[in-house]
């Protein structure tokens, strides 16, 4: 055993530093991080709000009136308002992610960020416009 | 203009003490002066005892990486003039065991680096006098930004899935292993992917996207994790959905 290995045996050894529970709250950027792992609760409200509506409709006119009447009270208001804020703040961070994870390749090169995520949220957007038609346009 | 800048390092001697304390040290500002520069000063003329690794000083052998104010940086790639008006906080790289001052413990990097097997496999060596593996410019870029890692473990000490789940493969391994998925002479992908597709491997990742932040190379690590679970995701469905089909 030389003399450092002897003198390290002999001490506390390596150190571990604790980590602690509140870690993203240090970084901004592992905070904003956070935010958007905690909006995919808003995504799983926003999707059993949907499954609730699906319900309504299979049971009848009168059911889905008063699954609409229920919509339309304050808290339920608030709650659909918090739902629409996140998910947006989710699809926009989603969407500009995307880049990253879809790499296309034309002509040997690799197609610029910047017209991946433009190509997406031109999709979202012409998808929404299709949504809001159907239910708009009657 | 200061004249002196105020140095705070981290230092852990476990033959005296059992956790980290911080000591101060007064070098000298100059301009042309990076991070390590100012430690070096320390280490030859202030205290001798100050102990931490570094070797080429132009950002290539990625020895030098430590926090500096809480962020992982290559202290040769770091101005002094970038924090003239505040004081420099220099610890060890967060997540890995410290084992003197501001050196780490990186045993347990380098076997999650081979454990990806990041070396050409073949199905069939050819010797040597058969000539070489050849390859085209554009087989080369395919894979080329993922090949250029100088294992400076910068993302690891980005990355809070690292820190909270140390049996995480991590950033820099990932990508190495998708750099010979995607290299043209490679057949090693399906031997890699039984490895990778697991928890600990690629789908531990939450893609916070750090690691591609501060690699000082543009390496872009999570592009290539990301990559990599597209892939497998995509030879999960074909399984499925193809079960006599090619995969």
């Amino acid at each position: 055993m030389s003399e450092v290995e002897q003198r390290l045996a002999g001490g506390a050894g390596p150190y571990h530093r604790p980590i602690s529970l509140w870690w993203w709250l240090g970084n901004r950027a592992y905070l904003k991080f956070i935010i958007r792992e905690l909006t995919s609760v808003f995504v799983g409200i926003f999707a059993v709000l949907s499954l609730w509506q699906v319900t309504a409709l299979s049971e009848g006119p009168e059911a889905y009136a008063a699954f609409v009447d229920r919509l339309a009270t304050p808290g339920f208001v608030f709650l659909n308002g918090a739902v629409l804020l996140f998910v947006l703040y989710h699809t926009i961070t989603w969407l500009n992610l995307v880049p990253t994870i879809v790499v296309v390749r034309l002509g040997g090169r690799r197609v610029p960020d910047g017209i991946i995520a433009a190509a997406h949220y031109g999709l979202w957007v012409v998808l929404s416009a299709a949504v809001a038609g159907i239910l708009l346009v009657r | 203009m200061a004249e002196t800048i105020e140095l705070t390092v981290a230092r852990y001697r476990p033959e005296e003490e059992t956790e980290p304390t911080f000591q101060s040290y007064e070098v000298p500002y100059r301009e042309d002066w990076v991070v390590l520069d100012a430690l070096n000063y320390v280490k030859d003329q202030l205290d001798g005892s100050l102990s931490y690794r570094w070797s080429c000083r132009m950002g290539v052998c990625g020895s030098c990486g430590m926090m500096v104010n809480g962020t992982p940086k290559l202290t040769c790639a770091v101005p002094l003039s970038d924090y003239v008006s505040k004081p420099i906080r220099i610890e060890p790289l967060q997540f890995f065991p410290i084992l003197r001052d501001l050196i780490v413990d990186i045993g347990g990097f380098l076997g999650k680096l081979s454990s990806v097997k990041p070396w050409i496999i073949r199905d069939n060596d050819q010797s040597p006098h058969e000539g070489e593996y050849s390859q085209t410019p554009a087989e080369l870029d395919v894979y080329k930004q993922f090949s250029m890692c100088i294992n400076c473990m910068l993302c690891y000490s980005a990355c809070p899935v690292v820190g909270l789940e140390p049996e995480f493969t991590g950033p820099a391994a990932i990508a190495l292993a998708q750099r010979y998925n995607l290299d043209s002479r490679d057949q090693g992908a399906a031997e890699r992917l039984a490895i990778l597709d697991e928890h600990e491997g690629m789908w531990g990742c939450t893609f916070v996207g750090e690691c591609t932040k501060v690699c000082p190379k543009n390496v872009d690590p999570a592009g290539a994790i990301q990559l990599y679970k597209r892939a497998s995701a995509t030879e999960w469905f074909k399984s499925v959905l193809l079960p006599w089909g090619s995969r």
